[in-house]
């Protein structure tokens, strides 16, 4: 009997708290690091800027943490039989900060000429579109030149952020005063920046969904030092650790306390997947036997478990499980060093050191980068870490001057826009850090590729993709170590802080705060 | 007259040492590894040829470098600091908006170290060999041997985590909208624990050199004929020894004084203090070439005046040196 009523009162209470009505108030402190070296999101697309700035503008769409695309500044949209043309109806009523309205000359602005000049990654997804055409003052048209198969998911807020055109037409968008106040239309609004202090946002009390968004202001706090954002979380000076602002082993400290909850959601979307790159071209990594064997070699549980306590998943190929075309079945590597030795033995190698280049973010980065060097000289593989600092890291695998060096990229939930650019042959391009870096060439995966990108039904893709993966690792161009997660740490009266797959990057319209 | 020549001297050779040092730097920071568009494109996730071909022509790292190098000293000569392209504002007014900030902190502690340095300098010397003396320097070693790094962490672990006494972050309550003398109490409070983390290492320093050469003037024979004129021993103390015995502590203060707007990079960083050492540290890791030279000059700007400065104050403090030269 007992048990029962503690049973009801478990309903009861879920029941309440499902229909706990939204408050509308208050503030939220959120760590934002480093510093931001602009907000202005057309320009700059790194991290923080997408984490501040995610508030400020908006994309097109949003996405779904199953990466489904959701309306966003676009009520509602149609893509054509053939996959040639997108139709998107915008909201009606959207003004932007200035009180200006937003219309579809915006979005035409926005896409064909803002970020056609100024943003790389959407550059390369523009390429197959032919036309953007504003029909009347709610109706975009893209028209593609050929079917795009990922091209559904390239209206995300920091692939393509809304711009004002009656600020930006006509002017040196870099040089723009108005850079230092931007004007967007999303739920907050630039107040202040105090550099080195804080960013401060206020209520877009005229947004277009009323009622939102619930906060007052957002004041997004610059805490250089890591275990000092720690502290600061710890005392309450901060309500929200975004992914990665703190060291791994705090997280299992933080994640413990009372009234603290976390989340490793908000993450669906860039799917964050770290390698090493192995130099292709030369040295005993171009040796596809030496690039295996470093896959055996390596124990990635130990390190999923010890360095990033337990946080994130073993990667099996080049598409993140959480991605959209990801497929299991392919060949496996396990842990295992006598497999390593065997392979090392049957190439000849000759004990040549090979450098090991870390990511400079970090102490966890550190250690990673210490334990792959102990599992690869327990196979007899000679290892001397190379390290440098982030302008060295950038330099060095830009430049090719490397054996082996980790890095992370995301995939923006398609193979096309975030995974294929690192292994075909004509993402080879000298000067960039995010490209086919390694040196990769296989024409023939090069073609299926290409062919899979601009292919419209899924199940097709599909199949596509499931062929390409199961190649691919068969050849470790490069050594996949982990799908990172950085959970997001947050009070536990804060709710509906993450609610896509872009999680608090993509504005925190619907976050509120029980009081 | 015999004051101001020597001074305008000494004024000409630093302008051009303060020349000297901007091409050095200048060099210095185009040898390291990467550039800004090199970095600015790496933080984007995504960079093309087309992308850092634009950053460079923007930044001028198109030109050859002997055009960079001579465009920055021109700019220099004409006091224009340039434009910062990654923070998309003009130089000096990145490097104006931190220096209050960071003057607050580095003043208050170098206020607080002079004095409290010299005056428990001059105590343990007076006990020289005692139990309180021993105290003192015991103390002032620790201070002096314990990393600045580790030290500002563990207080705010204990006054602001542990205690709650004190705010650990920044240099005033964000949002808190306090003005007037609500604002200034509440700036005193989050200066608190920077300023004695940063104070009390130079505390340290001032206190063992003011009692060493305190104790080493004492046994001057001139102090003996003070003694034997019938002086009191405080007088002795404060109008023959520390008045001599205080000379190599102004030359250490010049020292520290010079890297008054250089900022402490250690101390603001753990305490989120927004100074310009910070500001140095995170143009230098981004390559922001115009911001890291204007502030690089202007610290070097700094240490020359205080050269200068510390040179005429020793000429207060001992009449002899200005009449020798």
């Amino acid at each position: 009997m007992k048990h029962l009523k503690a049973t009801t009162f478990l309903i009861a209470a879920a029941l309440a708290g499902q229909a706990m009505a939204q408050e509308a108030g208050g503030r939220l402190d959120i760590v934002v690091q480093p510093e931001p070296p602009g907000l202005m999101l057309g320009l700059v697309q790194n991290g923080p800027t997408q984490l501040v700035a995610g508030d400020i503008y908006e994309g097109l769409l949003r996405y779904t943490t199953e990466l489904e695309p959701e309306p966003g500044l676009a009520e509602s949209w149609e893509i054509s039989e053939d996959g040639l043309t997108y139709t998107f109806h915008l909201h009606e009523g959207v003004t932007w900060h200035d009180g200006e309205p937003f219309t579809a000359e915006d979005v035409v602005f926005s896409a064909d000429v803002f970020l056609r000049e100024t943003h790389a990654r959407l550059r390369a997804s523009l390429a197959y579109v032919d036309t953007i055409e504003a029909v009347d003052d709610t109706t975009v048209v893209f028209t593609l030149k050929e079917p795009f198969g990922p091209f559904i998911s390239v209206f995300e807020v920091g692939t393509m952020p809304m711009v004002p055109k009656h600020i930006y037409e006509g002017t040196d968008f870099a040089t723009n005063e108005m850079n230092a106040t931007p004007i967007g239309t999303g739920p907050f609004k630039f107040e202040a920046w105090e550099k080195g202090s804080f960013i401060h946002l206020v209520k877009n009390e005229d947004y277009y969904i009323d009622g939102l968004p619930y906060l007052d202001e957002v004041y997004y706090r610059v805490i250089p030092d890591a275990a000092s954002r720690a502290v600061a979380f710890e005392t309450g000076e901060v309500d929200v650790l975004p992914g990665g602002s703190v060291e791994n082993w705090d997280v299992a400290r933080l994640t413990e306390m009372d009234g603290v909850c976390s989340t490793g959601s908000g993450w669906e979307f860039f799917a964050p997947l770290a390698w090493m790159w192995l130099n292709n071209r030369e040295g005993p990594t171009a040796d596809v036997r030496f690039r295996q064997a470093i896959m055996y070699a390596m124990d990635r549980e130990f390190v999923r478990d010890v360095v990033w306590n337990g946080f994130g998943k073993i990667p099996t190929g080049p598409v993140a499980s959480v991605t959209n075309f990801y497929s299991a079945d392919v060949p496996q590597y396990p842990h295992d060093p006598d497999k390593a030795k065997a392979l090392l033995e049957e190439m000849g190698y000759d004990g040549q050191t090979v450098r090991l280049l870390p990511l400079p973010y970090g102490e966890t980065w550190q250690r990673w980068a210490e334990a792959v060097r102990q599992n690869l000289s327990e196979v007899g593989i000679n290892v001397e870490i190379d390290a440098a600092d982030v302008a060295g890291w950038n330099e060095k695998t830009s430049q090719w001057d490397y054996d082996m060096a980790f890095t992370y990229l995301y995939q923006y939930g398609d193979p096309a826009l975030g995974v294929s650019r690192n292994y075909t042959a004509d993402r080879i391009q000298k000067g960039s850090p995010w490209n086919n870096v390694e040196g990769y060439e296989n024409p023939e995966l090069d073609a299926k590729w290409a062919a899979a990108a601009t292919m419209t039904d899924a199940a097709e893709r599909q199949a596509a993709y499931d062929e390409i993966q199961k190649e691919i690792v068969e050849d470790v161009p490069v050594a996949w170590l982990l799908e990172l997660e950085f959970p997001t740490i947050y009070r536990c009266n804060v709710h509906d802080l993450v609610t896509t797959g872009i999680g608090i990057n993509d504005g925190i319209r619907n976050a509120w705060i029980e009081q | 007259m015999a004051v101001i020549a020597p001074i305008l001297g000494r004024l000409v050779k630093a302008l051009v040492t303060l020349l000297a040092i901007a091409v050095l730097n200048f060099f210095l920071i185009h040898a390291a590894p990467g550039d800004p568009a090199v970095v600015l494109a790496g933080e984007a996730g995504a960079a093309d040829e087309q992308m850092i071909a634009q950053l460079r022509e923007r930044f001028g790292l198109d030109q050859p470098f002997h055009v960079q190098l001579g465009s920055y000293v021109w700019n220099i000569v004409r006091l224009d600091f340039g434009y910062s392209f990654r923070q998309g504002a003009p130089v000096l007014d990145l490097i104006l908006d931190r220096l209050p900030a960071t003057l607050i902190l580095t003043l208050t502690a170098f206020c607080i170290s002079l004095t409290l340095g010299i005056a428990l300098g001059v105590a343990a010397s007076a006990r020289v060999g005692k139990a309180s003396d021993s105290l003192l320097t015991t103390l002032a070693l620790l201070f002096y041997a314990t990393p600045l790094y580790w030290a500002a962490l563990m207080a705010v672990l204990v006054f602001s985590v542990e205690l709650g006494w004190l705010p650990g972050f920044g240099y005033e309550t964000v949002g808190a909208g306090y003005t007037g003398l609500a604002r200034i109490g509440d700036v005193i409070r989050h200066l608190i624990l920077p300023a004695s983390t940063l104070g009390l290492f130079f505390m340290a320093v001032y206190m063992r050199m003011t009692r060493a050469s305190m104790l080493e003037v004492a046994q001057m024979d001139f102090v003996k004929t003070a003694r034997a004129k019938g002086l009191s021993g405080p007088v002795i103390r404060r109008r023959h020894v520390l008045r001599n015995a205080i000379l190599p502590v102004v030359t250490l203060a010049g020292l520290q004084a010079g890297q008054l707007v250089g900022g402490a990079v250690l101390t603001e960083t753990v305490f989120a203090w927004p100074g310009i050492g910070r500001l140095m540290f995170e143009s230098l890791a981004a390559r922001d070439y115009n911001t890291i030279l204007g502030v690089f000059l202007v610290s070097a700007a700094m240490v020359i005046a205080f050269n200068i400065l510390t040179d005429l104050v020793y000429r207060l403090v001992d009449p002899r040196i200005g009449a020798r030269a």
